[in-house]
């Protein structure tokens, strides 16, 4: 997998192809709408989804671990799908988590879905993050709140794109970004996306989005102009 | 039929349409009731698959007992029927109750199913022939037997339409799944139908492609003029709605017309059905939706605009005109492009030698069992191993094996995977006698509002602002939609001005081009014993002469610039267009197959290096389109192509996930409807898709895969129907490389419903490309 440097605030980035974000010098990795849990969230009114969603994501986020060795890893929120999630966490994901735990420092910011710190986990519970020139939170702030000289990054939206291209359209989740802002695709495994046109999205990047287009092996920059 | 009713037998009767069929069913039962002294209880059901028709049939029947002055209570219990009259159904049960499989189902799902039904004698299963081999078949069987076990005296009579498989019929009318025991009555055809194909006039003008049919409007309109009543099938809904309006446009004599399709608000629907019976209407246009049910007395003829498609059911079709049994229906074809028209000339024949087609009913859907396990258990606490015995006294479930069973019943107790962590969330409990319970009151009413095994293709209601409910989009189409932009529905033409929920809002439509509303769901693929009729009319010069000039020539002009298939070759044509190189296969083995075949072919182009990008499939041709010029065709139609990648390339494809999608559901791992809230359906189908990958990396086995890959074996992907073309053709490769497109090929050039490679390295490829043209004009 390619990542794709990004240079912020004279900060070096690395968009992964995976859907996650690493900071080399401070050793960040980052992430965001894990959404654990999701498939068992709907068990007690008889809904019978499989619960291997978790397992997926732990999975996932486990080999860019070991991968990029972070000293810290920071989920940006809707980590847990509700907020009884971490209590029907299966045995061996619940290890699994304590396990990452042992190796790198965990940050929960919270989200949506999970409003109140779910003690039952290991790592750290916040509701907002600021590091160097760049703020961390859940949901994005409208233009009109974000600070001069600071990249905001947050999750929520779960961004896609639809592109068309000689007759062929396509779809893929994508990082939605500007000169003040990362949006981050969604992480976790049940989660579906919102087209980086609807005005929830749109209206967050005026004028002109950078994109980059989860791919195979790589991400895919491209640029839309936003109404 | 009163003879097998004395000696207590079941009973096939196989009659074509409008042969008094129903009566006949009935007769018995009125005979017992005015006879014999029974108690106030069900003595008789009645199942079809219309609610329409069992409220119809209500009505027809109500009539003849009060004239006879018989005492018999007659009532209909169906979705439609309301809170109040069912409630008085429970306390003053009809000795003759009309129903629909779904809500035999949800009768059979309350704890007194069986004290109300323990005096059942006799169960009624009406047009067989449209239930046998499907879902609802199923679930109706498995009801069926379940009415078996509380009324063991019960007999059971099949009414059927002439079918090609009437022992597998008998054997679905049997109350042990052999149907050695069902007394057969068939009746006479009557006279043979006298079929003509219809042209657009004077040897007009004969589209290349397209199913629409609109061509002919002017010569559909003056055949309508011709009769009293005719009814002009179509196959699908927004081929209705386009004819609709083009026989308007010219009608200057204002013949009444009427439009009827599934779509349409059923108070529209019922608008129409009652103008035809009152003799109003000089024509109505229909879907399928017209197929089955209410006998129209006054119909003089059927005109069929599109293929046919099956010659049974065109059978079926032409047998809702003119019903008297001693003369000839009258019905026309009209082929929408010039394939069709070798496809009508063939239905045709086929139809004057009575060649039935259409495949016997496949075994019974695990997922449909699913279902009816859970409600059962809702009905009362059940035994497994006297469930495994009467579900296996069905004939969809004959063969059913016992570990079959046992892992669609533990799918039903907890979802059949890894879930010791939730004892709590079991949907079925054992108690310590062995029996099965439902687990608690909420899950038994969730279950309710869940039954049923027709999964609708998701569509959205249409209103105008402030108005009325003008009838239903396909989601998928409604989702394309922008503000201003116009389409029509029941015939009117209609803006696009916001959406409200789940709800189209529109107003009146103003003169913008309209567009066409799409609507989802399979189309039915031409049958293997049509497909071969075509095959051999294309490969004989001779059998030409029936054919009008422009088809003549065009096959001419195919010969002279290409080449003809021949009876066992395959042709293949190869072709740069567009910057595109298109192989183009001739090999009529209908929409599935070509479907399927289009999926591997594109698979073993991508491994042999020439980047496939999509392919599109007819009933009668495949076509794919790459970046490289595709070369080793003999190699590339290998036999082995079965072997290697299907399983791999069938389960990632699109056509699977959908029907994953439609077993998740009956299975009841998806819920439709749940108490309070309607789940918005495109969130629906996004969770099935995750479902199906998350299923199959973690448990490739779970009875919910085996069920979708029965469903796609059994018709959808028509593998067997592939084998045999690859043993066929092995080593007969006929491979043209063209400069340009072939006459044959041209039809399928401007074919729409193209599926694109998906994921593969032509995506990656094409969102490079992407980036790189942005990188260029950026630079610039």
């Amino acid at each position: 997998m390619i990542p794709s440097p990004v240079e912020l605030m004279n900060e070096n980035l690395l968009l992964l192809a995976e859907g996650a974000v690493f900071w080399p010098d401070r050793h960040l990795l980052i992430v965001a709408d894990l959404h654990l849990e999701k498939g068992t969230s709907r068990r007690g009114s008889g809904i019978l989804l499989p619960p291997y969603d978790t397992r997926l994501t732990l999975d996932r986020l486990s080999a860019l671990i070991t991968h990029w060795k972070p000293h810290c890893v920071l989920a940006l929120g809707d980590n847990f799908h509700d907020g009884r999630a971490a209590e029907r966490l299966l045995p061996e994901d619940r290890a699994q988590l304590a396990m990452m735990a042992e190796g790198v420092e965990l940050v929960w910011l919270t989200g949506n879905h999970d409003p109140q710190p779910v003690e039952e986990v290991p790592g750290v519970w916040l509701t907002e993050w600021q590091e160097g020139p760049f703020s961390f939170r859940h949901i994005p702030s409208p233009n009109a709140d974000l600070a001069p000289g600071i990249v905001e990054f947050s999750g929520h939206l779960h961004p896609k794109a639809r592109i068309s291209i000689r007759g062929h359209s396509l779809t893929r989740s994508c990082f939605a970004t500007n000169d003040q802002r990362v949006i981050l695709p969604a992480f976790g495994s049940y989660t579906g996306g919102l087209d980086v046109r609807d005005p929830a999205i749109s209206a967050l990047l005026p004028k002109k989005a950078r994109l980059y287009l989860l791919g195979k092996d790589r991400l895919h920059r491209l640029d839309m102009a936003m109404p | 039929m009163i003879d097998a009713a004395e000696c207590g037998e079941s009973v096939l009767l196989i009659a074509p349409t409008g042969g008094g069929k129903t009566l006949a069913g009935f007769l018995p039962s009125l005979i017992a009731l005015s006879e014999e002294k029974l108690p106030a209880k069900i003595h008789t059901i009645y199942v079809s698959p219309l609610k329409a028709l069992a409220a119809d049939i209500a009505r027809n029947l109500a009539r003849p007992v009060e004239e006879m002055g018989l005492n018999v209570t007659i009532d209909s219990r169906t979705g439609d029927t309301s809170a109040s009259q069912r409630q008085k159904q429970r306390k003053a049960p009809p000795q003759i109750l009309l129903t629909t499989p779904e809500s035999l189902a949800l009768l059979l799902s309350y704890p007194e199913a069986a004290e109300s039904f323990s005096d059942l004698r006799v169960l009624i299963m009406d047009e067989i022939h449209a239930l046998a081999g499907s879902k609802r078949g199923d679930q109706l069987a498995l009801c069926a037997a379940r009415l078996g076990t509380i009324a063991p005296k019960l007999r059971r009579i099949g009414l059927s339409a002439t079918v090609a498989h009437p022992d597998a019929i008998a054997a679905y009318v049997s109350g042990d799944g052999d149907g050695r025991d069902v007394r057969r009555v068939i009746a006479n055809e009557g006279a043979a139908p006298n079929v003509s194909l219809l042209l657009p006039e004077a040897e007009g003008y004969l589209p290349w492609s397209g199913h629409m049919g609109l061509g002919s409007a002017a010569a559909i309109l003056a055949q309508i003029g011709q009769a009293r009543l005719t009814i002009v099938f179509v196959n699908t809904r927004a081929q209705a709605e386009l004819l609709f309006q083009a026989l308007w446009k010219i009608n200057a004599d204002n013949l009444p017309i009427g439009l009827h399709h599934g779509s349409l608000e059923p108070s529209k629907r019922q608008r129409v059905e009652a103008a035809m019976a009152e003799g109003i209407l000089r024509a109505v246009v229909a879907t399928s939706s017209l197929d089955l049910g209410i006998d129209w007395g006054g119909v003089e003829q059927i005109i069929q605009v599109g293929a046919p498609k099956e010659t049974s059911r065109l059978m079926q079709r032409i047998g809702r005109a003119n019903h008297r049994m001693d003369e000839p229906s009258r019905a026309f074809l009209v082929p929408a492009n010039r394939f069709e028209v070798l496809e009508c000339e063939a239905a045709r024949e086929a139809v004057a030698a009575h060649d039935l087609d259409g495949a016997p009913p496949r075994p019974g859907g695990l997922d449909v069992l699913a279902q009816h396990v859970l409600g059962m258990a809702c009905g009362g606490p059940f035994m497994p191993d006297s469930l495994y015995e009467e579900v296996r006294r069905t004939a969809p479930y004959r063969h059913l094996t016992r570990k079959d069973f046992d892992d669609v019943l533990r799918f039903v107790e907890d979802g059949g995977y890894a879930l010791r962590a939730y004892e709590r969330h079991r949907r079925l409990v054992q108690d310590s006698l062995g029996q099965i319970w439902v687990r608690n009151e909420r899950i038994a009413k969730q279950y309710r509002m869940n039954i049923g095994t027709i999964v609708d293709t998701p569509m959205l209601r249409v209103k105008m602002r402030r108005g009325k409910q003008l009838g239903e989009i396909d989601e998928y189409f409604a989702a394309t939609l922008v503000l201003g932009d116009t389409f029509i529905l029941g015939g009117e033409l209609l803006q696009f001005v916001g959406m409200q929920d789940t709800t189209v809002e529109v107003a009146k439509g103003n003169s913008r081009e309209p567009r066409i509303p799409v609507y989802g769901g399979n189309r039915l693929p031409i049958s293997n014993r049509l497909a071969e009729r075509v095959r051999a009319m294309l490969h004989d010069p001779s059998a030409w002469s029936v054919l009008p000039i422009p088809v003549r020539d065009w096959l001419t002009m195919q010969a002279r610039r290409s080449r003809l298939p021949t009876a066992d070759d395959l042709l293949v044509e190869s072709f740069p267009r567009r910057g595109h190189w298109y192989l183009v296969a001739y090999s009529f083995e209908g929409r599935n197959a070509h479907q399927t075949l289009g999926m591997l072919l594109t698979r073993r182009l991508e491994r042999f290096g020439f980047g496939p990008l999509g392919f599109v499939a007819t009933d009668y041709v495949l076509a794919c389109w790459c970046v490289r010029e595709p070369t080793d065709i003999a190699r590339l139609f290998g036999r082995d192509m079965l072997d290697e990648d299907l399983h791999e390339w069938t389960a990632q494809s699109a056509m699977l996930r959908r029907t994953f999608r439609d077993v998740a559901i009956i299975s009841g791992l998806i819920e439709r409807n749940h108490p309070g809230k309607q789940k918005s359906r495109r969130q629906m189908t996004v969770s099935s898709d995750l479902l199906y990958d998350v299923l199959r990396k973690h448990e490739p086995d779970h009875i919910l895969l085996r069920a979708t890959w029965a469903d796609a074996a059994h018709g959808l992907t028509d593998i067997e129907r592939i084998e045999a073309m690859l043993a066929r053709i092995e080593g007969k490769i006929d491979h043209v490389r063209l400069s340009r497109v072939s006459p044959l090929a041209v039809p399928i050039m401007l074919e729409t419903g193209r599926e694109k490679i998906r994921g593969g390295e032509g995506e990656e490829q094409l969102l490079a490309e992407a980036e790189a043209l942005f990188a260029e004009a950026d630079a610039a």
